[in-house]
């Protein structure tokens, strides 16, 4: 399993740098996560976005979908794709410690 | 992974659930996926974005060798509806949301979408027949031009 260094913390990842084990997310892993994904600073709104997946993620399991986040009135479809441009749900899903989103929406 | 798809347009012919889903999530996964998208919609593919048809869109329960069940059958009175319902519930739980509700998600996702000129004229309706994210009514060598660069997929 490969691992990536993130500051002091390591964390084991997949061959795509997502997190493998949820468990070693920190906030910090987050930002230098999102760094590397091209966004440059984690806004109030990003971590608005990120605390409701993860919450979603410890309850089912699940990574929940673009049309989810849209209809619990998160954020709004536009606005995720303007704050993770590029692939919204799989660079959110990336930058909150999660596994790759699995679902075809 | 240096050939990455960067572009893609997507042609809906047909009508009926089956007819219109396929290009819909293959153009909303594009976006996901940080991939330009256009949707071009024509023949009986306009009803997904035409307002008084969007909401309506069945599954075709007679001549559709893929519901395994006899013709005879599909021809009672309701059982189109009912066959519909009933797929449109399975697939609201895997978060593919009704047809009005999926343009509004792919348009809001960054995807343009079409109107066949051809098709419009043909049924004779305007642009205010159809969605508000409908960008424009198109012929095929706008739509050419539009396509420029990417990869074009008919449904």
């Amino acid at each position: 399993m490969p691992e990536k260094q993130y500051g002091p913390v390591t964390v084991a990842v997949d061959g795509e740098g997502f997190l493998t084990d949820f468990s070693q997310w920190t906030r910090e892993v987050a930002a230098a996560v999102a760094k590397e994904e091209g966004i440059a600073e984690l806004t109030p709104t990003h971590w608005k976005v990120i605390e409701f997946m993860q919450k979603e993620f410890k309850e089912n399991g699940q990574v929940p979908s673009i049309r989810k986040l849209n209809k619990s009135g998160v954020i709004s479809t536009k606005e995720l794709y303007d704050l993770f441009p590029g692939g919204p749900a799989k660079k959110a899903a990336k930058i909150a410690g999660m596994k790759k989103p699995e679902g075809c929406v | 992974m240096e050939d990455k798809i960067k572009k893609v347009s997507i042609v809906v012919s047909r009508g009926g659930l089956d007819g219109v889903y396929p290009g819909l999530i293959m153009a909303n996964g594009a976006r996901m996926d940080g991939i330009e998208a256009n949707l071009f919609f024509t023949f009986f593919g306009l009803d997904a974005i035409t307002k008084k048809r969007m909401g309506k869109i069945k599954i075709a329960t007679v001549g559709n060798p893929g519901m395994h069940m006899p013709s005879l059958l599909g021809i009672l009175p309701g059982f189109s509806a009912f066959a519909t319902s009933m797929m449109l519930k399975t697939m609201d739980k895997i978060d593919i949301p009704p047809v009005p509700e999926f343009i509004e998600m792919v348009y809001d996702a960054g995807c343009k979408l079409y109107a066949c000129k051809a098709t419009v004229d043909m049924f004779k309706l305007k642009k205010e027949d159809f969605a508000p994210q409908v960008d424009s009514i198109i012929n095929v060598g706008k739509f050419y031009e539009i396509s420029a660069g990417g990869q074009i997929i008919f449904t």
